[in-house]
């Protein structure tokens, strides 16, 4: 975490400039699955970018490039409504030595 | 007097069992304090519970800051929650993983006494499929606590809540965790 | 030129100069003519301001919030209940910073239902994060409600501020009144300059956002630090008022034959017009008596209470409210400001005019003259109470 400023430093009212608080919250922590993206059986029909409840499918020029796991709170919404199955929720332990 | 720091996930549990402890470290005759950490609590954020375990009566109302366990009900969060921080060095790290003793020494860089358990595959095979349970299993075990009291305070506090058939898995967990750290504990 | 008008009628007038973008309001019992005058205005063509009826004192607040956050120079106009309806969301409008500008007509609260004068519901919000002033006629109801929001307005402060006039003793009584001319008065407040207006879309900025205890003292912090500034700006802008309108305002009390007083009261609102009169009285008979209004009452001028008071030997502080279950809030404020700066008079409360029971310079008089044979274990006192 940054350095927490001091009472003298800190913006008129609390605003938070910029205008993005999320942006600066950074929630993929809280995620216990990530959603991978698997590109060949992807069919960009871009379901999973309407459904996403924290705008975390990252697209450009119209077609889906990927998520955002800064943001991703892992809920699977976007591996649910794909038709295609081309995003699996893949267990968010990282080193694991499960067998 | 014992602190205990739980680090989990929102819904897997862990406040709930600091409570059950709790209530285990009473039957015990100790004077006892269980609180979660209040945040934005959502499913799947970061979440910390404490508990204090003293013969003593517990005057302080303050925050943890030193433990004598860190608990790791989540592995995910081993390092981005940085449990060892302020961890006694003489302190104990309880963590369910599937990995080596060596092996968590190694991603933390703790020095002190590390138990490890696989909670997610104690919980699976016992048909609960959660890893809070057996976390606190493995927590008595390592506090010392007599088996049969805990078995005895799951029993009451969870047989309100669940069917009798949910319980006794939740009891086995239970008991496989407990045994699971008890080797830990003289191993490791 | 002079005019006669009631108190509600003078603060329309100041918000009629000032001219606010918006204006929110909730005309409910015992809402004042304020918003009536005012709606008239906009009605009319007068005022170019957006009239937001709204439908709760809560909602009228918020609406101000809302609007100020916008950009907008806001006031409102509120009383009694509606006032302590509406108090959740000043805490908000202070917090966020917000220089919204309130005529506060002091009704007392239920229960029992009662419509008149006390200051119960400016005690209410004494916490909320607001400045306060408090006035004596109508003249100068209209001269801080334009001073006030000058105060508001200041790049130190930016916080809402509260101007009080004693329901009906000010509200509804007919007066003389100079009002400035428009462009004179327009030209004292001066233009509005909103700080992170929302509706700025090319520097966006989040308002209202969580604060977590990493951060919400040190927002609080700065929340006392702009309120703290108030005093300072308080008398920079009554000078310039002073100077422009001719009127003899200075400092953040008002001291009334003081100076070789061995006797005082101290006393909020319109009681200080009625307190003169005992004072002269008094005088005329050779008694060292005084008084001490206080015109800022949030931030509390705790240096120029103390300094007022510090050769008094026997001190009234009257309050026009219970502080249930403790002395009354002036009362306290007071003590703190004489033991602050270790002046140590024999300090009495009294606590007067509940529910518009009236209190005469006869009264008062009988305070002042009764001070010195108070015993001192009878600290809390009621003036025209019957037993």
């Amino acid at each position: 975490m940054a350095e927490l400023k001091g009472w003298k430093d800190l913006p008129i009212g609390g605003v938070v400039p910029g205008g993005v608080a999320a942006a600066l919250n950074k929630t993929g922590s809280w995620r216990a699955e990530r959603p991978v993206w698997n590109e060949e059986k992807c069919i960009q029909c871009l379901q999973c970018w309407f459904h996403c409840p924290d705008t975390s499918i990252v697209i450009r020029d119209q077609k889906v490039t990927g998520v955002d796991y800064d943001h991703c709170k892992g809920c699977g919404v976007c591996a649910a409504i794909c038709p295609k199955d081309a995003i699996d929720m893949v267990p968010e332990r990282e080193g694991t030595c499960a067998k | 007097m014992k602190e205990i720091r739980w680090h989990g996930r929102g819904g897997q549990g862990a406040k709930t069992v600091s409570q059950v402890l709790a209530q285990i470290n009473l039957r015990e005759g100790k004077y006892v304090q269980a609180f979660p950490e209040f945040g934005p609590e959502r499913s799947g954020a970061p979440i910390r519970a404490y508990n204090r375990i003293s013969d003593e009566e517990i005057l302080v109302h303050s925050a943890v800051y030193s433990p004598d366990l860190a608990v790791i009900v989540d592995e995910s969060l081993l390092t981005s929650e940085k449990p060892t921080d302020g961890l006694h060095p003489d302190g104990t790290l309880v963590v369910n993983t599937s990995c080596s003793t060596e092996e968590i020494r190694t991603r933390t860089g703790f020095k002190g006494k590390i138990v490890v358990l696989d909670a997610d595959r104690i919980g699976r095979e016992a048909g609960t499929g959660f890893a809070n349970i057996p976390m606190l299993g493995a927590v008595a075990a390592v506090l010392g606590t007599a088996w049969s009291i805990v078995e005895e305070e799951v029993r009451r506090t969870m047989g309100e809540r669940i069917s009798k058939e949910m319980l006794d898995k939740n009891i086995t967990a239970l008991r496989a965790a407990y045994d699971a750290a008890k080797k830990g504990v003289a191993g490791g | 030129m002079r005019k006669v008008m009631t108190g509600h009628k003078a603060v329309a007038e100041a918000m009629r100069q000032i001219e606010p973008d918006v204006v929110a309001v909730y005309p409910i019992t015992p809402q004042s003519e304020i918003a009536e005058y005012y709606a008239d205005y906009v009605h009319d063509g007068i005022v170019h301001t957006e009239l937001v009826p709204v439908e709760s004192e809560h909602s009228a607040m918020s609406a101000c919030v809302g609007a100020a956050a916008a950009g907008a120079r806001v006031m409102t106009a509120t009383s009694s209940q509606g006032l302590a309806l509406l108090v959740e969301v000043l805490y908000i409008a202070a917090g966020m910073r917000l220089p919204i500008v309130m005529a506060l007509a002091n009704r007392s609260l239920s229960a029992p239902i009662n419509i008149h004068c006390d200051h119960s519901d400016a005690y209410l919000a004494r916490d909320a994060g607001a400045f306060q002033v408090f006035c004596e006629s109508a003249q100068e109801v209209y001269d801080y409600t334009l001073i006030a929001q000058r105060i508001a307005e200041h790049d130190k402060i930016r916080l809402p501020g509260i101007v009080n006039l004693d329901g009906f003793s000010l509200t509804h009584t007919s007066q003389v009144v100079e009002p400035l001319d428009d462009a004179v008065a327009k030209k004292f407040v001066g233009v509005f300059r909103p700080v992170h207006p929302l509706l700025d879309v090319d520097k966006p900025v989040t308002w209202g956002p969580f604060a977590m205890p990493d951060y919400y003292f040190e927002l609080k912090r700065a929340q006392q630090a702009a309120i703290e500034e108030v005093p300072t700006v308080f008398l920079d802008v009554q000078k310039a008022f002073a100077k422009m309108s001719g009127r003899a305002y200075t400092g953040l009390v008002e001291k009334y034959r003081l100076d070789d007083a061995d006797r005082a009261l101290v006393v909020l609102g319109s009681t200080a017009g009625t307190a003169k009169i005992a004072v002269d009285a008094l005088r005329s008979k050779g008694e060292k008596v005084g008084l001490l209004k206080v015109w800022l009452y949030r931030p509390f001028p705790y240096q120029a209470v103390a300094s007022a008071l510090a050769r008094v030997k026997h001190v009234a502080v009257l309050d026009r409210a219970i502080s249930f279950g403790a002395m009354g809030a002036l009362y306290s404020d007071v003590a703190t400001s004489l033991v602050r700066s270790q002046v140590l008079p024999a300090l009495h409360n009294y606590i007067y005019g509940l529910g518009g029971r009236d209190i005469t310079a006869e009264q008062l008089a009988e305070v002042l003259v009764g001070l010195e044979k108070v015993h001192p274990d009878e600290v809390l006192r009621y003036i025209g109470l019957r037993e």
